[in-house]
């Protein structure tokens, strides 16, 4: 990794805790030498090229791969209650893999800080999922397994369709607010020695509703999917998951992500309109890529709409250390 | 972290330009207002989430009925604070006496607890499987040194289960009781009063499950399908798991009339299948959940 790209990689953390993202301040030569290029390149001939490109029709391989990913372990931990097959017990917040235990980062967070005693299956489970997400890219957690991530992606669906037709408008507020609802929560379970946060996850509420039938509590999460429909795209996801937090920060030396090439990328923007964490794709901006090719950052939630939707190909999944390999 | 630490959310939306170096340009009235309605609405989502998030000491605070939680149990404040509310208690009980607390049951929502009146806890399982399912070690065999014990949760001996009697280790891992069965209405009860009972104890359309041992060492079966009949009732100690937790006294009362008495001993764990047996409505005999012996 170049210096610059280094310094990139810095950045995206911080753009994850909340920062908004900057115009880079070096980029390398070869970065350089391709954004003038592409000021040299006749306009008229770039627009044909994008509308030659957008006609292509759309594709939704990666999506329809994640939704079907989704449903799969969701119905996995559905079936091995309803059906007694045992091969997938418990919920999201914790379970059992034919015997092995799994427990989630941040459900296990909040109890270790809640009850600051640990025992070896706590440790266990924990550490199986740890190496997992590290794995598998972080984040990814919520766009590939996350029930609540599927019902407010159809939220966004509505939402973005009453935008379009100038019922409502977006409403977005300040991407900090997610940090300091970490830091609010974690705290929260040290002082109360409760753990605040379980209470209202809809994840948790959605996965045991799923598995153990529904409940009162889905009055919660039916309420911020009618916020989100109405006021706040994504708002639950965007500003206030706490577990996003948590799983971002193990991505961050995920083999797994997006890469961008800025070569072929025509800037459409098409990517970040799709995108859940739009600030990711800030690369993807006219002039702004630092490098030729720029991984994204561990914000980014792996979802593959960007990569479905890049009418070029720029972006794609890539896999750290698999290319030189093969 | 950067320079702009979360704290510093209040200048919101003000960062978005940044400028090069030094003076930043003022702001239009119209960006200011912008930035102030982010401002607001972000206060406005944080009060909401949070608000959200703390009622869930209502329940808490108001301390309404307490909860009769699995054996193994840690104490309440331990036990909330240790559950991570993935059910695997629920899906290893044979009798299916475990089920998740709602939304009404605050900071507990989602953490386990049995009503012994629709479903007890009879220890089919044979080796209190939903203390060995438990990640996080809020069900327990051995509690932690310096972790609370209720005063009168601890018992005097392991307790034996009648059904394991004659096996090598006839004896069931547990070492504090979840609660104590009281007769809590001696007025309602047909012993007391002298009365037999003949029928199904919970009526025809009863679900709740028991394992007889006459019937079926391994599987339990409904309780519709086991009718009783019985000159003076003791139906909570013929069905009682517990070697020596309860006992109907059966002799002349004044009148000279043959009348029982439910005594409850120390061995008694709070599993609550007399609860759910008690012919009379409501039970007559109740586990007082958390409750400890008191000689």
């Amino acid at each position: 990794m170049n210096s610059i790209l280094r310094k990139r990689f810095i950045d995206q953390i911080l753009v994850m805790f909340g920062r908004e993202p900057q115009k880079p301040e070096r980029q390398t030569e070869q970065a350089i030498k391709i954004h003038e290029l592409k000021r040299m390149t006749n306009k008229a001939d770039l627009a044909a090229a994008k509308e030659a490109h957008r006609a292509n029709e759309r594709n939704h391989k990666w999506r329809n791969r994640r939704w079907v990913t989704l449903i799969v372990v969701n119905l996995l931990f559905v079936v091995s209650f309803g059906f007694d097959i045992q091969l997938l017990e418990g919920a999201l917040t914790a379970s059992r893999f034919a015997g092995f235990h799994l427990i989630d980062l941040n459900s296990a967070l909040q109890v270790m800080l809640a009850h600051k005693h640990i025992i070896t299956n706590l440790l266990i489970g924990t550490g199986t999922v740890l190496v997992l997400w590290v794995l598998f890219g972080g984040r990814t957690f919520c766009s590939w397994v996350c029930p609540y991530h599927l019902l407010a992606e159809w939220a966004e669906k509505i939402h973005l369709f009453l935008v379009r037709k100038k019922l409502i408008t977006d409403q977005p507020i300040d991407r900090r607010w997610r940090t300091v609802s970490w830091v609010i929560f974690a705290l929260l379970a040290v002082a109360t020695g409760y753990t605040v946060y379980e209470a209202i996850s809809p994840t948790g509420i959605v996965s045991r509703a799923l598995i153990y039938g529904p409940g009162l509590a889905l009055l919660w999460v039916l309420a911020l999917l009618v916020f989100e429909v109405f006021f706040m795209r994504r708002a639950w996801c965007r500003y206030a998951c706490p577990i996003g937090l948590t799983y971002g920060v193990v991505g961050i030396f995920s083999p797994v992500r997006v890469k961008y090439r800025l070569e072929s990328c025509f800037h459409e923007g098409d990517c970040r309109k799709v995108c859940l964490v739009p600030h990711v794709l800030d690369t993807v901006i006219k002039g702004r890529a630092v490098d030729a090719e720029v991984p994204i950052g561990p914000d980014c939630t792996r979802c593959g709409l960007c990569v479905d939707v890049c009418p070029t190909g720029s972006l794609k999944f890539d896999v750290k250390g698999l290319s030189k390999l093969m | 972290m950067s320079d702009q630490t979360p704290q510093e959310s209040g200048a919101g939306g003000a960062a978005t330009a940044k400028p090069a170096a030094g003076a930043k340009p003022p702001l239009s009235k119209e960006r200011r207002q912008q930035a102030r309605r982010r401002v607001l609405r972000s206060l406005l989502l944080g009060g909401g989430v949070f608000g959200a998030a703390l009622s869930g000491y209502l329940p808490i605070a108001y301390a309404q009925r307490k909860r009769l939680r699995p054996p193994g149990a840690l104490d309440e404040k331990d036990f909330l604070s240790s559950c991570i509310k993935c059910g695997q208690c629920v899906q290893v009980c044979p009798v299916q006496a475990i089920k998740l607390a709602d939304l009404v049951d605050g900071f507990g929502v989602g953490a386990p607890y049995i009503d012994a009146r629709a479903q007890a806890c009879d220890f089919s399982c044979d080796a209190v499987q939903c203390i060995l399912a438990c990640p996080t070690g809020s069900l327990t065999y051995h509690k932690p040194e310096g972790m609370d014990v209720r005063p009168g949760a601890k018992l005097a001996n392991k307790p034996i289960l009648l059904a394991k009697e004659k096996d090598a280790e006839p004896t069931l891992n547990l070492a504090e009781r979840i609660g104590v069965a009281r007769v809590t209405r001696p007025e309602s009860c047909l012993a007391i009063q002298g009365k037999g009972f003949k029928g199904q104890a919970r009526g025809a359309n009863f679900d709740g499950e028991l394992r007889y041992m006459d019937v079926d060492r391994w599987k339990p079966i409904k309780v519709s399908d086991h009718p009783y009949d019985v000159e003076i009732c003791n139906l909570c100690e013929q069905v009682c798991p517990i070697k020596g937790a309860i006992t109907v006294k059966i002799g002349p009362g004044l009148d000279g009339k043959l009348k029982g008495i439910p005594v409850v001993h120390e061995p008694c764990v709070g599993c609550g299948v007399c609860e759910m047996i008690c012919p009379t409505e409501p039970a007559s005999i109740e586990i007082i959940p958390g409750e400890g012996w008191r000689a």
